[in-house]
């Protein structure tokens, strides 16, 4: 591979100057705000910042030294080569929010079931914990997810170098400072409370800066290309930058009370307020959790099933058709509420609608494994792959159910809800990363296979019992819920208490909690894999020298 | 010439322009409306802005995430107005600067939770749900009644929400800090005066104590105060309802 065009000298001189200048500038405005805030928050935040910066700037510096670019020498990057560094540490990161987003998952699950176990402190109960869980699975397990396969496939796909020297490793590292303030946040009590758009407006800006670096390396990969047509998985990542970065802005929008202090108002209230909440929330599931892993699906699955994709003019269709209609879906959120009754028909409407082009994309991933279904059977990894498009099916069509009126006035409010999104989350998000980092990991350290595919094995059929123990009890307390609310007795009063329904969840929280730990201790299973496979290790079971002939596997093409 | 789809393959700022026009329509239609028809935006007798307390304890409610277990929303459904009263009303929320309609009920609905239970009930309740409701899941926020309440920032809170159109006054800016401290001792002199700027306002030593304005202060006033701004038995949904 190699790069047409030359790094213009200008170019690397203004690249290098900006990276510089922005970490010194944040270094100071760190600085500023852990002196000068009289929020205790804020000045813990302003101090994290300017370490972060310190950090940056001595990397940026010293490199620049390195290379001799201090002494006037010109830098030229190894455009021969991939940069696969930040793909390699934001699977890291993958992996290692993963199991922190699970465990605290776990822990509040276990809240749930005996809440003397919120400690009675304010930093570790359930309400302050809850946002931790939800941004540390989406926005930390999957983001990073996300970063790391869509820098891998964009420079596969283009037969490019990533764009920029500074810039992708700013995206990676910007956006772990951005959950570590994000979540440190949330437990000292600092959130706007709006579900999934915690982050208050410093976090939120920083965020964006972020994003918007992110669109430019994705975008300048994608001109640098050398193939003529975008490749399809492409196209769901590019809508998942691009429309990830309109919900955010818009749904963000607030006045700081002070701009040295963590506190803000959003500028939105009500109706209006709520609506664009779900606009946002419910995008953030279609596009942030659902386009961007349908990316990762029309790279992984093709390429480690080692078939075409089964059709390209369902993939145009299913593309264009789901990211016009997921956007209209939101009311669904507000049934029966003070929004008005059209809006609320509308997000019905679409939300069904819906269901087609999410199954476009299920039967695209699914049948891509014609002629190779046998490897199924054989490997596991595909297993995660071709498993998570079956989940994915599952929760686009009982969303769409649960977004008709009749259906939402039982399962609204109740822990129906809870299970859809996990069946969604655990079972389509997770699974198809967890397949992506297996097939990632050994590609990228240029290792001849998993330690182990046994231990694979494992980690799918726990995880897999974990979902199933997870959604079937949750299905059961929601309907339970929904039906106890609304039950009346033959006199024509409402037949339980609030308090009844609550104590009946009881076991079902024991189930759902114990379903959440078996995923997690799965995610352990994981970890010590990936480890041994880094260090280059192979287990017993794949080396061939110490198998009978007939029981040898396969070793799987590396990249 | 035919159309072909080649166009946006070929081209990264073609689709990227594609991809953003497709994805605004949907959020324009449903979103933009709100702000201009009635249904949504007519004012109802007896909404007022939260007085400098409520709002205080409004500030504690988002901090501590209570939406993750409570909803502030009762849909037009019998079951859920006979259980918590009156269907909430677009109006109810409309100085909620952020709504907290909230999407779960592991508790209650709390839009008109206010006058439903006594402050020594809540008060036992924060720091002991159990010690009351024997089934509850609630964490305890026993911390509440032991944390003098940290208002220094009071009037700039109000400041920021006139800057994004709740109609407090200069005069209710200026008297902020006082309000607060007024509203939960009932001999202080600017007792009163809560109560003209905040009609309906509870003016009462909430946890007890009126020698020190604690959180449990000002999350228990908010609480007693959710849903018993608009007198329902004046309200009429098919009448003029503005004030």
């Amino acid at each position: 591979m190699t790069d047409a065009r030359p790094v213009r000298e200008e170019t690397v001189a203004l690249s290098d100057l900006l990276a510089v200048v922005g970490t010194l500038g944040g270094l100071v405005l760190g600085l500023v705000l852990a002196l000068q805030s009289s929020d205790s928050v804020m000045a813990f935040h302003g101090a994290v910042f300017a370490a972060a910066s310190l950090a940056a700037l001595f990397v940026v510096i010293s490199k620049l030294f390195k290379d001799g670019s201090l002494a006037g020498k010109n830098y030229k990057p190894d455009v021969s080569r991939y940069n696969d560094g930040v793909v390699k540490a934001a699977t890291i990161a993958t992996v290692f929010w993963g199991v922190v987003g699970f465990l605290v998952g776990v822990v509040i699950a276990w809240q749930l079931a005996f809440p003397a176990l919120n400690l009675d402190l304010p930093w570790t109960s359930f309400g302050r914990l809850r946002p931790v869980h939800t941004s540390a699975v989406i926005f930390a397990f999957g983001g990073n997810a996300l970063l790391a396969t869509s820098f891998y496939v964009v420079q596969r796909t283009s037969h490019a170098r990533l764009a920029g020297r500074w810039a992708p490793w700013f995206v990676f590292w910007g956006y772990q400072l951005f959950l570590v303030i994000a979540a440190s946040g949330y437990v000292l009590g600092v959130s706007q409370s709006k579900e999934y758009a915690e982050p208050e407006w410093y976090a939120d800006l920083w965020l964006t800066v972020v994003w918007v670096v992110y669109l430019l390396v994705f975008v300048g990969t994608l001109a640098r290309r050398k193939e003529p047509h975008i490749y399809v998985a492409n196209w769901f990542y590019l809508a998942f930058i691009v429309t990830v970065a309109m919900l955010h802005v818009v749904n963000n929008l607030a006045l700081p009370v002070s701009f040295t202090g963590t506190r803000s108002v959003i500028v939105y209230s009500g109706v209006q307020d709520a609506m664009t909440q779900w606009w946002y929330a419910h995008n953030a599931v279609g596009f942030f959790l659902t386009a961007g892993f349908l990316g990762m699906m029309y790279y992984f699955i093709p390429k480690r099933a080692e078939r075409p994709v089964y059709s390209y003019k369902l993939s145009i269709v299913h593309f264009w058709s789901l990211i016009f209609l997921y956007i209209w879906a939101g009311p669904h959120h507000l049934h029966y509420t003070a929004l008005p009754d059209w809006a609320q028909t509308l997000g019905m409407t679409f939300s069904v609608m819906l269901w087609m082009p999410s199954w476009g994309g299920m039967i695209n991933g699914l049948m891509t494994l014609s002629g190779a279904w046998d490897k199924l059977r054989t490997d596991p990894v595909i297993r995660f792959l071709v498993v998570s498009v079956a989940f994915y099916g599952m929760s686009t069509f009982e969303g769409p159910l649960m977004s008709v009126k009749a259906v939402n006035s039982l399962s609204h409010y109740t822990d129906w809800t809870i299970g859809h999104v996990h069946s969604g989350a655990l079972g389509w998000v997770a699974m198809i990363s967890f397949g992506a980092v297996y097939c990632l990991v050994p590609w990228l350290w240029k290792r001849q296979n998993l330690y182990s595919l046994r231990l694979v094995e494992w980690h799918f059929w726990v995880s897999t019992i974990g979902i199933l123990l997870y959604i079937t009890a949750m299905w059961v307390s929601g309907i339970t819920q929904g039906l106890m609310w609304r039950a009346y007795d033959a006199l024509g009063f409402l037949q339980y208490s609030f308090v009844e329904t609550v104590e009946a969840m009881h076991p079902y929280y024991v189930i759902r909690a114990t379903g959440g730990t078996l995923f997690f201790l799965g995610s352990l299973i994981m970890v010590y894999n990936l480890w041994r496979t880094i260090r280059g290790d192979l287990a017993a079971e794949l080396r061939p020298e110490l198998q009978e002939p007939a029981e040898a596997m396969r070793p799987v093409a590396a990249e | 010439m035919k159309f072909s789809h080649a166009i946006f393959e070929k081209n990264s700022i073609v689709l990227l322009v594609g991809i953003l026009v497709v994805v605004a329509i949907g959020g324009l239609v449903e979103i933009a409306p709100l702000f201009w028809l009635k249904s949504t935006i007519e004012k109802v007798e007896g909404m007022r802005p939260y007085s400098p307390l409520e709002l205080a304890g409004r500030e504690i409610y988002l901090r501590e995430g209570c939406y993750t277990c409570h909803s502030q929303m009762i849909r037009a459904l019998r079951d859920e107005v006979e259980r918590y009263g009156h269907y909430s009303l677009a109006a109810e929320s409309m100085y909620d600067h952020p709504f907290q309609w909230g999407s779960k009920r592991t508790g209650p609905d709390l839009a008109r939770v206010g006058g439903k239970y006594s402050d020594e009930w809540h008060v036992a309740h924060m720091n002991d749900p159990r010690s009351v409701v024997p089934e509850s899941v609630m964490p305890a926020y026993s911390f509440m009644g032991r944390r003098t309440l940290d208002a220094s920032d009071i009037a700039e809170t109000l400041k920021a929400h006139k800057a994004v159109g709740v109609p407090y006054t200069d005069e209710m800016i200026q008297n902020a800090k006082a309000d607060l401290e007024a509203q939960a001792n009932p001999d202080a002199p600017g007792a009163k005066d809560v109560a003209l700027r905040y009609p309906k306002a509870q003016i009462r030593a909430f946890d007890g104590d009126a020698s020190r304005v604690t959180e449990m202060d000002a999350m228990i006033a908010y609480l007693q105060m959710l849903g018993t701004l608009v007198d329902f038995t004046k309200f009429d949904a098919a009448g003029p309802n503005l004030r």
